[in-house]
């Protein structure tokens, strides 16, 4: 009887689980403050450089990961903010933008690159600056756009303090590879990212 | 109704909740109508680009096994650089650039790295990385000309990036065994596997210029 009903539940499950992730649904019914957590959740534009900054910052040391984990949410905060003042730059800029941070982050955590602290926190203010406009590009200005980008930046806060804690006490050489070899795999995605806009337009990298 | 009826009854309904849960996960939920064939709809479609063409498969993991055999620090310098250097591959080919002779060069690649695992060749590393990140190049190049207009590039991009990583990490995880001495002779039978496909794949490709 217990199976029948464990099996119930896998098809119930498998009956609510959506198949396609809804990236870019703003509205959860929840909310402003949960739209802007759900949107940065299942953005990869958004989620994947802040993860793979978090692994590198980690690697890096608690005073790198400290520092960090300020500038980044607050970039993400004015940049949103330039954004509603309607200071958003042409989509193809911003195309370019999210595939070279893309190549950035990922190629500095794939070197594990070991350079002054204020080098990444001038990569994490660009990081935040730049995606935080290209999130709140085309909102319309008011309580509710604010408490989206409040709530992405909360959740901006949280996903790099996790990745940072992820490495911080890593060691083993392996593990440190692994974390390497993420950042490899998004800086290769970013390179081809590049390939498409060049071949297809910035449409492709929406 | 007796203990082996309710026993077979418990097993049927068991059976069928199982069979039933299964399906559903199986199945796809959204309607598919509008995927037209050949188009990079998303992280799918790119996931599973590498893994269409036998070619590309052998010699991604036999990029793993030489890596295993060959040991720190190839077996995790390799797959740090291979994905950037097959991404930059693509593209090349994206933007269209010219590389000749790709699908033989492709077929060498098996041959190649299949042989090298054979014979357990312990090349100087930087021999080693240029060898593979030439051959990595042409992959790369192969899959950026055919990648045909799609609708979201990125996700494309991260499956596609992430099924060739995780062919190297297969071939990694396989070649581990080779701190075994019946490991070794697995890992060089299997390079001659690879080498051996890699020699009809350059026959094929020769044969169709």
């Amino acid at each position: 009887m217990r199976s029948a009903w464990t099996a119930a539940s896998i098809v119930a499950l498998a009956a609510v689980v959506p198949g396609v992730a809804s990236a870019h649904l703003m509205v959860s019914g929840m909310g402003p403050l949960y739209d802007g957590i759900d949107h940065f959740g299942l953005t990869p534009q958004d989620l994947l450089p802040v993860a793979a900054l978090g692994l590198l910052a980690g690697l890096r040391g608690p005073p790198t990961a400290r520092l960090l984990l300020g500038v980044l949410p607050a970039g993400w905060l004015i940049g949103g903010a330039v954004a509603l003042a309607g200071a958003v730059p042409a989509a193809p800029v911003l195309a370019w933008a999210t595939a070279g941070l893309f190549m950035l982050v990922g190629g500095l955590l794939a070197a594990d690159l070991r350079a002054p602290r204020a080098a990444f926190g001038l990569v994490a203010a660009a990081l935040g600056l730049l995606r935080g406009v290209a999130d709140l590009a085309g909102a319309a200005p008011g309580t509710g756009a604010a408490l989206s980008l409040l709530g992405m930046a909360a959740s901006v806060f949280v996903v790099f303090a996790l990745a940072a804690s992820v490495t911080l006490p890593l060691t083993r050489l392996w593990t440190i590879v692994a974390a390497r070899v993420a950042g490899s795999w998004l800086a290769a995605a970013g390179l081809l990212l590049a390939g498409w806009i060049l071949r297809y337009g910035a449409r492709v990298a929406s | 109704m007796n203990t082996t009826g309710r026993d077979a009854s418990v097993s049927r309904r068991r059976g069928f909740a199982v069979g039933a849960g299964v399906t559903a996960v199986a199945t796809p939920l959204v309607a598919g109508a509008h995927i037209v064939k050949g188009e990079a709809i998303g992280f799918v479609t790119g996931f599973l680009h590498p893994l269409s063409g036998l070619d590309h498969v052998v010699a991604m993991l036999a990029v793993g096994l030489w890596g295993a055999q060959l040991g720190r620090p190839a077996i995790w310098l390799l797959p740090v650089t291979f994905p950037l250097v097959m991404a930059f591959g693509g593209f090349l080919g994206l933007i269209g650039a010219s590389l000749p002779g790709s699908e033989i060069a492709i077929a060498l690649s098996g041959l190649c790295l299949g042989a090298a695992v054979l014979a357990a060749l312990r090349p100087p590393l930087p021999v080693a990385a240029a060898m593979v990140g030439l051959f990595g190049l042409f992959h790369g190049y192969a899959h950026g000309a055919e990648l045909p207009p799609g609708q979201n590039a990125l996700l494309y991009s991260l499956g596609f990036v992430l099924a060739t990583g995780l062919l190297h990490a297969t071939g990694i995880t396989l070649g581990l065994v080779h701190r075994w001495p019946w490991g070794r002779v697995v890992v060089r039978t299997a390079g001659g596997t690879i080498a051996a496909a890699g020699g009809w794949f350059l026959w094929e490709a020769l044969a169709s210029r």
